[in-house]
């Protein structure tokens, strides 16, 4: 198990002519529990679809639990930000958590009463056991989400990719969420995008900072100078547990 | 007299119940997979294959068929490539089909007959061979389906995620398609290379209103089918008996099923408002 969940070596990406990534180089631990932070447009949702294989890099090499991307399939665990699909389509939530356990090689049969328990029991740790026969449509937004993180627990991931899981839940079920996550990290690796610093800084393991190119750190605590880089503007921090300024006044508009 | 004791009566019946089937089980995936626009580009494709049947002296269906699955691959293969644009690629392979249909029939020796029966539908005129082969599609149509129904609801629901669990998900997109095309012939015969596509779309979107899952939303778009071809049959039978005047089936099959569709629409609204009134009373 010393093979890294997730190893990037020299990943440039661009989406035609615009340049995403730049030289991204990144290695995560098993069992690390990493925030990707970043402005809008600084390629963190593109570095995800990458571990996914759901897109190439231009350049460079991506290996996940020490394989290819695709080939990872099924051992990855994904909530997307916005979610793709049309809120209309026919389905019930059950069923969207189900989708966790379908895999290639068990096509033709039926889902076993363990494929069943595992996806009730993921609808369960998010707290949405009782949503299971409502159609997809009917959900507000924060039980989505919800519905989707029950859908990548069911696929029993190795490594768990979450876009902004806490954007659209309120702030109780968003601290559940990230107390959640902090449970799930000691048995497997997460990583997580986030603008929730505040949380960040009480639960993640490591930090990395993107805009193009990445600034990774080794432990969860932020620097003035990563921030900078990375928002490109001198960034105040507040953290948690400090009811004031903690970095030092970089100057500027006073 | 009695449609009833008519057996071509019984015939036209048994091939319109028959492409029911196809019909709402197919139309529930196009309407909820919202490829609406590819199965119309299948449709007025096929129209290639029924002229080059004409021209090489084979049956038409068979070449509706051939050219059906192949704009249906294809189209599937390049929308997965361009993602943008797909319906400009729709469009072409559409008009190109009828394009060639139209050429290959002008190139064909003699007069073409019963070409109108398939821009419009022919179903009075179907033979037992074709209930045969309507029956034959139904078979492959439901045992695709039943066979693969998590897979086909899971990419038709949210494509992403289902290749993230690792299911091959252009091959199952190919594979829906190519039953689309099947479906299509068979409804060729019963509303044409132009009307097919309002039967495979309409009955399911007014059964989509009544339900929230895929399997009770099939079911009840193939009695919706059902009814509409067989009302549209029985209008057409009357209106022949009774003055004389010979109303093809296929046209009235969808004017039944746009009644239908609106009359569905009304019903939902009409509940969901009781429904809201009755919530805050």
């Amino acid at each position: 198990m010393s093979e890294p969940a997730i190893e990037l070596r020299g990943v440039w990406f661009a989406y035609g002519s615009v340049p995403v990534l730049e030289d991204v180089n990144l290695v995560v631990e098993p069992r690390d529990y990493l925030a990707l932070l970043g402005p809008n447009g600084g390629g963190k949702t593109t570095l995800l679809r990458l571990v996914l294989g759901l897109l190439r890099p231009t350049r460079g090499s991506v290996r996940v639990l020490g394989v290819e991307p695709t080939r990872a399939h099924g051992r990855v665990g994904y909530v997307p930000q916005r979610a793709q699909f049309d809120p209309e389509f026919p389905i019930r939530v059950v069923d969207v958590v189900r989708m966790g356990r379908l895999r290639r090689d068990r096509m033709l049969r039926p889902l076993t009463a363990r494929d069943r328990e595992v996806a009730a029991r993921a609808l369960a740790t998010v707290e949405a056991a009782e949503l299971a026969e409502r159609p997809i449509g009917a959900l507000s937004g924060g039980q989505l989400q919800r519905v989707l993180i029950a859908r990548a627990l069911a696929l029993e991931p190795e490594l768990l990719l979450l876009d902004e899981p806490t954007a659209s839940l309120d702030e109780r079920i968003g601290t559940s969420v990230w107390e959640l996550l902090a449970e799930l990290s000691r048995s497997l690796t997460v990583v997580v995008i986030s603008h929730d610093i505040g949380a960040i800084s009480r639960h993640v393991r490591s930090v990395a900072c993107l805009n193009r190119r990445l600034h990774a750190h080794p432990s969860r605590e932020l620097t003035p100078e990563m921030l900078e880089a990375t928002y490109g503007c001198p960034v105040d921090l507040i953290a948690h547990g400090h009811p004031h300024r903690v970095l030092q006044d970089h100057g500027g508009t006073r | 007299m009695d449609a009833w004791t008519e057996p071509f009566f019984l015939r036209v019946v048994a091939a319109g119940l028959l492409a029911s089937v196809a019909c709402g089980v197919i139309g529930t995936f196009v309407v909820a997979r919202r490829i609406a626009g590819i199965s119309g580009g299948i449709s007025h494709a096929a129209f290639g294959g029924v002229g080059l049947g004409y021209l090489l002296d084979f049956d038409p269906t068979l070449g509706a068929a051939a050219f059906g699955l192949a704009a249906g691959v294809a189209i599937g293969l390049v929308s997965r490539r361009v993602g943008a644009g797909l319906d400009t690629l729709i469009s072409m392979v559409w008009a190109v089909g009828m394009a060639l249909g139209v050429l290959f029939v002008a190139l064909a020796p003699g007069y073409a007959p019963d070409l109108t029966g398939y821009l419009f539908g022919s179903l009075l005129l179907v033979p037992w061979k074709y209930v045969l082969w309507i029956a034959l599609v139904d078979a492959i149509v439901l045992g695709g389906v039943a066979v693969l129904f998590k897979e086909l609801q899971a990419t038709s629901f949210d494509e992403e995620f289902a290749e993230v669990a690792g299911l091959p998900v252009e091959a199952l997109f190919l594979g829906l398609l190519a039953l689309t095309s099947l479906a299509v012939v068979v409804l060729i015969r019963v509303a044409g290379v132009i009307l097919a596509i309002a039967l495979l779309t309409i009955p399911a979107a007014a059964s989509r209103q009544w339900t929230r899952s895929l399997r009770p939303m099939m079911a009840w778009a193939t009695a919706a089918c059902a009814a509409c071809t067989l009302g549209g049959l029985l209008l057409s039978w009357s209106v022949a008996t009774r003055v004389d005047v010979a109303l093809p089936p296929g046209p009235l099959v969808i004017l039944l099923a746009a009644a239908l569709y609106v009359a569905s629409s009304g019903a939902r609204a009409l509940v969901r408002r009781r429904a809201e009134a009755s919530g805050s009373a």
